[in-house]
């Protein structure tokens, strides 16, 4: 028995051995590591479900929704469910193509998540959250798939909200489009964001990308408590969303609608017109009221995801790049509509203001003969009348003249530089600084571009001076683009005579946009300040309550005196009665509402001229700066300048009801019920 | 009321009872009461683990009630029998546990979760024969190795060779199931019988060195199931396969980890009402007191386990023929044994094997077993002075 105890003993020793390990051990797991398997039951007990916010409306002046929100009905799929049935979610997916009458194929790459060598249409959001898979089922679809849950585990239709737009077409561009947030985004905004869900939505382009913050609101969860086979025993925790605060825009969607149409029909009525645009800018507080560009789009080709070639055709140039806001991004030369500028840089260069300027048909610069249009000698003339019968050789000879005295060819050391300074003073060169993304700076070609561009393409220029054009077929040509190759080469860096002339007319290489255009005659003919325009008025919260008033920014003013504005502003108000815009105005009712503006007709290289209008009313006390632009239009009293008199009328009720009554833009914001819905009257 | 007339009246029950001499004095009060307290535990666990199944149920609470009725019935009888007598039964019991296995392989048997280990009863009640085959085969090798060598206290080599040879036809049968973790509950009765016997150190070295040769076969013929070598995979590394093998290990750290210090409270663990951890009313039952009653609930347990254990020793130690300590000192192995498996697997420091925690997971014959076993240690802890 002594053994048998003995070897008792060691059992007890072992045995304690042994307690003492798995007590010891259970404190570790428990205690010491007990807070990383808290984090970690959280994570496989629940599902975060990120309830999207309802995106805020953008209003026009007066309330009236631009874009709003239309609850639709989602069907939507919980991939984690579907991966846990032994198929693999086959058999309900099959039953679902049945009722929503797509193919299986279709729903299985919907709900495939993006990847290497996975292409749209693809999810791209978490694998956890559920996948809308049609947004635009019917209640009675909706219905057999909420009935039948049964039969269709892991599917749930949802009511969601999904934008919509009353104006159709209208100002699509400018609108903006929304697309699923990508998870890089999600993590440079702010406040909730515990997991990428895919649902949320940003703001891509327009108005919807500028005031993204504002409007999106903030997204809600759900952390819903579930079972190993996923399915949901119940929440958890529930943050509602915050529905996102409305925009109120300065754009009077009558005003937008009458613009658009008198554009479509500038771009009729020019057979070889392949772009446009119109700006409606508010002269008394430099907002905009109407912004158009066209070929224009319905934006509802985004709505429940875009597919890769409903993306192509937007960028595409047999479609016209539809996509593309010609009214910021298009860039072109602005012809004589331009010389607002140019007149103003002749006063500042010492150009008497009531002096008389001959007007020959021809002028010589550099030795190269520059024409009025068609040639025309007009005699001597004022200032005043030279705008008002669009004379250029006044222009060329005093850019001329301002081009010697800085030195020519070879300039001093700091040129003056007085009509680039001036158009800069009009805040062309560089973007007005609307509240729409990627704007164009457009071109003023001075000196120091002249310089760049040529450090840029000299290398290729001086290859080509010496190799020629083989390629090209047409001998004279090729020897005349060989000889272009070589000035170039030599001399590309210096501002030849002939740029500075063209340049004065808004020829050659000064790009603007219709945007920068507008603005500058606004700055004109209001109070001589420049601003930077702004469609987004105001920042409403859902309540009614106004967030934010969004000011207009002044950028800077013109160095010109009262006096002198006045006469330019005088001068133009006769162009649309007397000048060259007369025909195009012909029985227009000027005793009523008095339209100032000014022609522009760009020459193009290889293409049809560009057709400016560049106009406000009425002419004392202006209310309105409108510009049209009709690329490859023609001349601009032929096609740009009916668009903006259809415009006038459309606003003014001249040939039916007034789209502005009396045409006076509001001033007041509109006034908001407690439950959001806009007070009318 | 005289003094005669007193002393022939036998005294009362209560008196006979807490009379210094009473069977009921002599029993192992500490052991019983922590047994009880692990059956109490045991019950709220598996109520708390099956309750989720169906809306509104108790699971198999009731069920579970009646088993541990019927094994404390099984336990008060054990406990009766003189367990010198029980020498004389153990062939017998040792041969009806073999007839009870054999019928498993038979066209009676049934499969359950995976395990081809069980008799239907009918009426929804079965038995696994492998859990008596514990009590059976340890009752025979007690009375083998119970008559000492003439003149040495070390056991006769005929007797060891029989006990070997029993302990094989057992292993052999619980392996054709095949049921793991039983038959590694039986080799350790049997290696517990021998060493606590007086077998020679030799002697360990050897049959240390054949069971080390057979795990090598087994694994080197690939006679173990592919899930088993899954298992052991998983234990190494957790994160091969997290959603598959290694799932349980993972699940059942994150229910038990998250119960920290106090618990999530009875029925309020997430995971447990989520069935996360598979099988946690049977072999991971530890889970459901891990969360629910935090680090100081599932040590209490480990506590109540120790104290059966510790107990079962001071029996064998106390007991004063060789029989009995046998009897205790095997009985004492397979608890530790079963205990630090299944306890130590929940928590990620013993690869997982399908045993249950004795008197916590909820099964009918394991209770019943652990119940009998229970009985043998107070029928032995009663008589331990030896009169012979």
């Amino acid at each position: 028995m002594t053994r048998m105890r003995a070897r008792l003993l060691v059992l007890h020793v072992l045995v304690l051995a042994l307690l003492v390990v798995l007590a010891v051990r259970l404190w570790q797991v428990q205690v010491v590591r007990g807070q990383e398997f808290v984090t970690r039951a959280t994570e496989t007990r629940t599902r975060a479900v990120i309830v999207p916010a309802v995106r805020g409306q953008i209003l026009d002046s007066s309330g009236r929704p631009l874009v709003r929100n239309k609850t639709a009905l989602v069907v939507s799929v919980d991939r984690t469910r579907l991966s846990r049935m032994k198929d693999g979610g086959v058999k309900v997916l099959r039953k679902l193509s049945a009722v929503l009458g797509r193919p299986v194929s279709d729903l299985q790459q919907r709900i495939t998540p993006c990847g290497p060598g996975v292409g749209k249409p693809c999810w791209t959001g978490s694998p956890y959250q559920p996948v809308p898979l049609d947004e635009k089922v019917d209640t009675r679809e909706a219905l057999q798939i909420l009935e039948r849950q049964e039969e269709f585990p892991g599917v749930t239709a949802e009511i969601h909200s999904v934008r919509q737009y009353p104006g159709g077409r209208a100002g699509a561009q400018m609108l903006g489009y929304l697309q699923p947030v990508t998870e890089a985004e999600l993590e440079q905004r702010e406040g909730l964001k515990a997991s990428f869900s895919g649902v949320d939505l940003a703001g891509r382009d327009g108005l919807e990308y500028v005031y993204d913050d504002a409007l999106r609101g903030k997204s809600g969860l759900r952390r819903v408590q579930v079972d190993r086979m996923g399915k949901a025993l119940g929440v958890e925790e529930q943050i509602t969303p915050i529905p996102g605060d409305h925009l109120v825009t300065s754009i009077d969607s009558r005003v937008q609608a009458v613009t658009e149409k008198a554009l479509d029909r500038a771009m009729k009525s020019a057979p070889s017109a392949d772009g446009g645009a119109a700006v409606v800018l508010d002269a008394r507080t430099g907002r905009v009221v109407a912004l158009a560009s066209a070929p224009g789009y319905d934006p509802e080709i985004w709505a429940g995801g875009i597919s890769a070639r409903g993306y192509q055709w937007l960028l595409s140039e047999k479609s016209g790049k539809p996509l593309v806001s010609r009214a910021i991004n298009g860039q072109f030369a602005p012809g004589s509509t331009f010389k607002i500028s140019s007149v103003s840089a002749m006063l500042r260069a010492g150009y008497p203001l009531n002096g008389h300027y001959s007007c020959p048909g021809s002028y010589t610069v550099g030795g190269r003969a520059f024409n009025n249009f068609r040639g025309i000698s007009l005699g001597t003339l004022t200032l005043h009348t030279a705008l008002v019968k669009s004379c250029d050789t006044i222009f060329y000879r005093a850019a001329y003249e301002q081009y010697l005295k800085d030195g020519g060819r070879f300039p001093k050391r700091k040129p003056k530089e007085i009509f680039a300074n001036m158009a800069r003073a009009f805040g062309f060169g560089k973007p007005t600084g609307v509240d729409l993304p990627g704007e164009s700076a457009g071109r003023i070609p001075d000196r120091a571009w002249k310089k760049d561009l040529w450090q840029k393409t000299s290398a290729i220029n001086c290859e080509r001076s010496r190799k020629g054009y083989p390629e090209e077929k047409d001998r004279a040509r090729a020897e005349f683009l060989k000889r272009l190759a070589l000035e170039n080469c030599t001399e590309g860096f210096l501002l030849r005579p002939g740029d500075s002339a063209n340049f004065s007319i808004g020829q050659g290489d000064v790009l603007v946009t219709p945007m920068q255009l507008a603005r500058a005659y606004m700055a004109l003919v209001s109070d001589g300040k420049v601003r930077s325009p702004r469609i987004g008025w105001a920042q409403v919260r859902p309540d009614g309550k106004v967030v934010r008033t969004i000011p207009v920014p002044v950028v800077g003013k013109l160095p010109l005196s009262e006096k002198e504005r006045l006469y330019i502003k005088h001068a133009l108000s006769q162009v649309a009665a007397d000048g060259t815009a007369a025909g195009a105005f012909a029985g227009f009712p000027m005793n009523k509402v008095r339209v100032g503006g000014k022609t522009g007709t760009a020459e193009v290289w290889g293409k049809q001229d560009t057709s400016w209008f560049a106009s406000f009313a009425p002419t004392k006390n202006p209310q309105y700066v409108v510009v049209a632009m009709v690329s490859q239009g023609g001349m601009g009293a032929q096609t740009a300048a009916p668009a903006v008199r259809e415009i006038y009328e459309g606003i003014y009720g001249i040939k039916r009801k007034p789209a502005v009554p009396g045409g006076r833009l509001t001033t007041r914001l509109p006034r908001f019920a407690p439950d959001g819905t806009v007070i009318r009257g | 009321m005289t003094a005669r007339t007193a002393a022939v009246r036998r005294p009362s029950l209560l008196r006979r009872i807490t009379a210094e001499s009473s069977t009921v004095r002599r029993l192992d009060g500490l052991m019983l009461v922590a047994v009880a307290g692990l059956c109490v535990i045991g019950t709220l666990l598996v109520w708390s683990s099956t309750r989720t199944w169906a809306p509104g149920s108790t699971g198999l609470v009731k069920k579970h009630l009646l088993n541990e009725t019927i094994g404390v019935v099984l336990c008060v009888i054990v406990a009766a029998v003189d367990h010198r007598a029980m020498r004389a039964y153990a062939p017998l019991v040792f041969l009806l546990s073999l007839v009870g296995l054999a019928l498993v392989i038979t066209p009676l048997g049934a499969t359950i979760n995976g395990s081809h280990s069980w008799i239907l009863l009918g009426g929804g009640f079965a038995v696994q024969p492998s859990e008596f085959a514990k009590v059976g085969l340890l009752l025979i090798i007690a009375m083998l190795l119970a008559q000492p060598a003439e003149g040495t206290d070390r056991p006769r080599g005929f007797d060891v060779t029989l006990v070997l040879f029993a302990a094989a036809i057992t292993l052999g049968l619980v392996m054709l199931q095949p049921d793991l973790g039983t038959a590694l509950v039986l080799a350790v009765i049997t290696a517990a019988g021998l060493i606590i016997a007086g077998v020679r150190k030799r002697l360990i070295g050897v049959l240390t060195l054949v069971a080390g040769a057979g795990v090598f076969a087994v694994f080197y013929f690939q006679m173990l199931e592919p899930y088993q070598v899954a298992r052991f995979t998983a234990f190494v590394d957790p994160s091969v396969d997290p959603r598959g093998v290694g799932y349980n290990s993972t699940q059942s750290l994150i229910a038990i980890g998250s119960g920290q210090l106090l618990g999530k409270g009875l029925l309020g663990g997430g995971q447990t009402t989520g069935r996360f951890v598979p099988e946690q009313h049977t072999d991971f039952i530890f889970t459901v007191a891990g969360e629910e009653f935090g680090f100081l609930g599932s040590v209490t347990v480990v506590l109540l386990l120790g104290v059966v254990l510790l107990r079962g020793l001071k029996i064998a130690r106390q007991c004063e023929d060789r029989f009995g300590t046998l009897v205790a000192g095997m009985i004492v192995c397979w608890f530790a044994f079963q205990t630090f498996i299944n306890v130590g697997m929940t928590i990620g420091i013993m690869p997982i094997t399908g045993l249950p925690l004795p008197f916590v997971s909820y099964g009918g014959t394991a209770t019943f077993a652990n119940l009998i076993a229970i009985g043998l240690l107070q029928a032995i802890r009663i008589r331990r002075q030896s009169f012979n």
